[in-house]
């Protein structure tokens, strides 16, 4: 696994340039992912990663826009409002998660 | 010390992919296919239209689209549930057996946390899907737009739909 300097600290990422380690994540490292993909986070932004983050750890596996939706309780427009074109892989990115893997 | 990879999204690319799925089934096994992967197009940011023709029509009128039905008649790849036997094909066209059969498919379908269809449609037209009705359908089987879900686009002739898929990517189900 390679690993990369992300705003001062050295993480663990895959070949993809997702982070590979839960706890490895921080807001100022999200920031700085959400800046490379050209997001720019705002408290609504702020709430859906941390509800993501908060989702994996008690499930284990990453939410789909389906039950980012669902349990959420953020619509599927308004995803795509805030992380354009692919919502799923972007919001996973920069939460510092895997990419779901759920068809829905 | 490396430089942090970004992965690419595709967001610099100009695509003109474009995914069109055309869906002529009203069989509630056979309606999940076409939503799965016109859901899946439009999270990978793909500009999407669904074609809903013949019996793929009730997916979208409001009088039926929550009354999809699956059948094992015909269907010699259907198992009793959790296990490699077949069922029995002089089984099938038993009273009560499609009632039962989709009412178990349902609940497959609900446990994954997969939607109902009109539930599902929802979705795809929140994520910026398209929805168009046939000509020809509608006009065999008396249906008017009134008759339609509201987010339903246009009726649209052979021609039209056509025209429409200039370029696409065209799916059969």
């Amino acid at each position: 696994m390679p690993t990369a300097t992300i705003a001062g600290h050295e993480v663990q990422i895959n070949d993809e340039g997702f982070l590979t380690e839960y706890d490895e994540w921080s807001e100022d490292i999200a920031a700085e992912l959400a800046g490379n993909i050209g997001v720019e986070m705002t408290p609504r932004h702020w709430e859906v990663i941390k509800w993501l983050r908060e989702d994996y750890k008690e499930k284990g596996e990453t939410a789909t826009t389906r039950r980012v939706q669902t349990v959420g309780g953020f619509p599927t427009k308004e995803q795509f409002q805030l992380f354009p074109k692919k919502p799923a892989k972007k919001m996973a990115y920069i939460a510092g998660v895997p990419k779901p893997h759920g068809c829905v | 010390m490396a430089d942090a990879i970004i992965p690419d999204f595709g967001d610099d690319e100009e695509t003109d992919r474009k995914f069109v799925l055309i869906c002529s089934k009203g069989n509630l096994d056979m309606a999940y296919p076409g939503l799965v992967l016109a859901n899946a197009a439009l999270g990978e940011g793909l500009e999407t239209h669904l074609f809903f023709t013949f019996w793929g029509f009730d997916m979208i009128t409001k009088s039926r689209m929550w009354d999809l039905q699956f059948s094992p008649v015909g269907n010699t790849a259907m198992h009793l549930p959790g296990r490699d036997t077949k069922m029995p094909q002089s089984l099938s066209p038993m009273p009560g057996m499609t009632q039962m059969a989709t009412k178990m498919m349902k609940k497959q379908i609900a446990d994954l946390g997969i939607p109902e269809v009109p539930d599902f449609l929802d979705q795809i037209v929140a994520a910026g899907g398209h929805l168009w009705a046939c000509r020809m359908s509608a006009d065999m089987n008396n249906l008017t737009e009134s008759d339609l879900r509201d987010d339903v686009d246009g009726i649209i002739n052979a021609s039209d739909f056509i025209e429409m898929t200039e370029g696409a990517q065209i799916l059969f189900i």
